[in-house]
């Protein structure tokens, strides 16, 4: 066998060579460590983008159906409507996006990938951490889809391009913080679609029963007390303050602390989990 | 591999249970540095978590080991950085190219990104799959993923590398490709762990056989040693004549080993120690003027290692030894 040269052989001789010839570098740091598997996140994206569609698709077309549907009955005209629940839509997009961590890390549970991580010299949470890396590319652009297609549809923010920006940047940090309940759940359950049916039985309710797209003035008292304290409506009041032009600080500074939060109990759950999976 | 101690492997008294399965009840294990040891038992025998525990990926429940001299509990750390392990499903991400899966795997070992690239590169072109190296490993077949698989374990050149059954699932010409690169690695002085429920591969490849079974040692051995406890095979003959099946078994059985009748009326097989006694036999039915159909001489296989070391036939019933070759094609296709 040593002397096949058919294509597509192994070559004895050059795997000695290769062998030989290895050099081991320095241990890495723990940024390089993670932003290595940051770098396999965005790859995925790139060679699977159809998971993309998946994530946009759902709240666009929220946002048309909510606007042109709804729009005039709720808030007088589509246009006025598109206002109000624009930035809404922009939470519940990325937000939306984060149960797709959970999936993804409980796919790769799944398949042999994690043992090779798992036997190699680094930081157990290296490639949790990565992940999101890559992951908070996901909710930069779930959220640049919204935003633009917003846009097209007529939408004009107050607070101009900066304001965009800042109410995108505070929901992709609540996501992240968001995102380690998720990956506690993906590290629990036994499918990528128990954890995709799981993330969103809770979301669905979590995210309706809020400011996303109706003004709680008319809800009746129990659920507008509900509504007046479910973190995903401070996060939207934050962001509708932002792209307004007019920042909130009681709002944003609570979905700041919120997300501190979350990623404070769920992080270290996540990684005891991970290790000893 | 200078200051490499003389043995690669030292374990005592390893278990591991999950929920009521005892997985290991108790493994001694001490490989020598510098060779090929090899692994045997069969499915559900406590091979795959013992490799994971000595790769630190599971924590002992009982028992210590050494790899390279580093207990594997409380210097884990010092573990993973010598040794490499390749699963038992492909350890490869299914949804990268080749080129990517090694170039991550160099970058998280440390090399910076043209490193890591090079070293990619010089690896692909090595095991042959450099055509390949830009389609995603999903699209890879069963024999090429095992060598990048391979490939990932080596990016930087590791003391110890752990290899759970590498040719399951394999077809012979890529099984033959896998073995000859575990023997270049074992000539650059890299240990290998292999494990395997082949008989003929332990055989082909291992200088040291350990046999378990429900999570014990049952022998240890050279591969001669293991195969002179259980002779060579089997002889089987089918005879022209259903007649003459009692004249036949008289005198295989005087001059082979002990014959069992088969369900065909025409045949029957002896159990053989030496092959040249099989040669004997079929000379004197020859003599005898008995018309032999055909004849075949077996190779041992692992269920007959396991009957002459256990009593019992190993517990991988045909069906269960086909489950990881199933798994794997269905990964290919």
């Amino acid at each position: 066998m040593s002397t096949t040269t058919t294509p597509g052989a192994a070559d004895a001789a050059a795997v000695r060579r290769a062998i030989a010839s290895a050099a081991r570098p320095p241990r890495p740091g723990a940024l390089s460590t993670a932003l290595a598997f940051g770098w396999r996140g965005v790859l995925k994206i790139k060679h699977v983008p159809e998971q993309l569609i998946d994530v946009t698709a759902t709240p666009v077309l929220f946002l048309l159906m909510f606007t042109y549907l709804f729009g005039g009955a709720l808030a007088g005209s589509t246009a006025a409507y598109l206002d109000y629940v624009l930035p809404g839509v922009l939470v519940m997009s990325v937000v939306f996006t984060t149960v797709y961590s959970g999936v993804a890390l409980n796919t790769d549970l799944t398949k042999g990938v994690v043992d090779r991580f798992r036997s190699l010299p680094i930081r157990r949470s290296a490639p949790l951490l990565g992940a999101l890396l890559g992951d908070s590319v996901r909710y930069v652009l779930a959220g640049t889809v919204v935003l633009g297609f917003g846009l097209v549809l007529g939408y004009r923010p107050d607070g101009g391009v900066l304001g965009a920006v800042c109410a995108l940047a505070l929901v992709v940090v609540f996501s992240f913080g968001l995102s380690w309940v998720f990956t506690v759940v993906g590290l629990v359950l036994r499918s990528p679609t128990a954890v995709l049916n799981g993330g969103f039985l809770v979301l669905f309710p979590v995210t309706f029963l809020s400011n996303v797209f109706v003004d709680p003035a008319t809800l009746p008292g129990p659920l507008r007390a509900f509504v007046a304290v479910n973190p995903i409506s401070v996060l939207a009041t934050a962001a509708r303050s932002l792209v307004d032009g007019r920042p909130d600080g009681t709002a944003i500074v609570v979905s700041l602390a919120v997300a501190a939060a979350l990623a404070a109990v769920f992080l270290p759950v996540t990684t005891r989990l991970y290790r000893s999976r | 591999m200078t200051g490499q101690p003389a043995l690669a492997v030292e374990a005592t008294g390893l278990q591991k249970s999950f929920g009521d399965t005892r997985a290991v009840a108790g493994i001694d294990l001490a490989v020598p540095a510098g060779a090929i040891y090899g692994v045997l038992g069969p499915n559900g025998a406590g091979k795959t978590t013992t490799i994971r525990m000595l790769a630190t990926l599971v924590r002992p429940d009982a028992g210590r080991a050494r790899v390279l001299g580093h207990d594997v509990v409380t210097e884990g750390d010092a573990v993973r950085g010598l040794v490499s392990l390749t699963g038992q499903l492909a350890s490869v991400d299914e949804e990268l190219t080749g080129r990517e899966n090694l170039v991550l795997i160099g970058r998280l070992l440390g090399h910076r990104r043209p490193a890591a690239r090079a070293r990619a590169d010089e690896l692909l072109e090595a095991f042959g799959v450099a055509a390949a190296a830009g389609k995603l490993v999903k699209h890879w077949s069963g024999g090429m993923r095992r060598r990048l698989d391979i490939a990932a374990s080596l990016v930087v050149t590791p003391q110890l590398v752990f290899l759970d059954e590498p040719t399951t699932g394999l077809d012979p010409r890529s099984r033959n490709q896998v073995w000859e690169i575990a023997r270049a690695l074992v000539a650059e002085g890299t240990t290998i762990l292999l494990c395997t429920q082949y008989l003929e591969e332990a055989d082909q490849l291992a200088d040291g056989i350990v046999v378990i079974d429900h999570g014990r040692v049952i022998a240890e051995g050279t591969p001669g040693q293991l195969k002179a406890s259980v002779g060579t095979g089997a002889l089987h003959v089918r005879l022209v004549d259903p007649a003459r099946r009692a004249e036949a078994a008289r005198v295989l059985e005087s001059l082979v080993g002990p014959v069992a009748l088969e369900p065909d009326p025409a045949a029957l097989s002896a159990t053989c120690a030496d092959a040249r006694r099989a040669a004997i036999g079929m000379g004197e039915l020859g003599r005898a003027g008995v018309g032999i159909a055909d004849f075949s001489l077996g190779r041992p296989s692992l269920d007959e290692v396991f009957l002459a070391l256990t009593g019992h036939p190993a517990r991988t019933g045909p069906a269960a030894g086909e489950e990881p070759a199933a798994t794997l094609e269905e990964q290919a296709s």
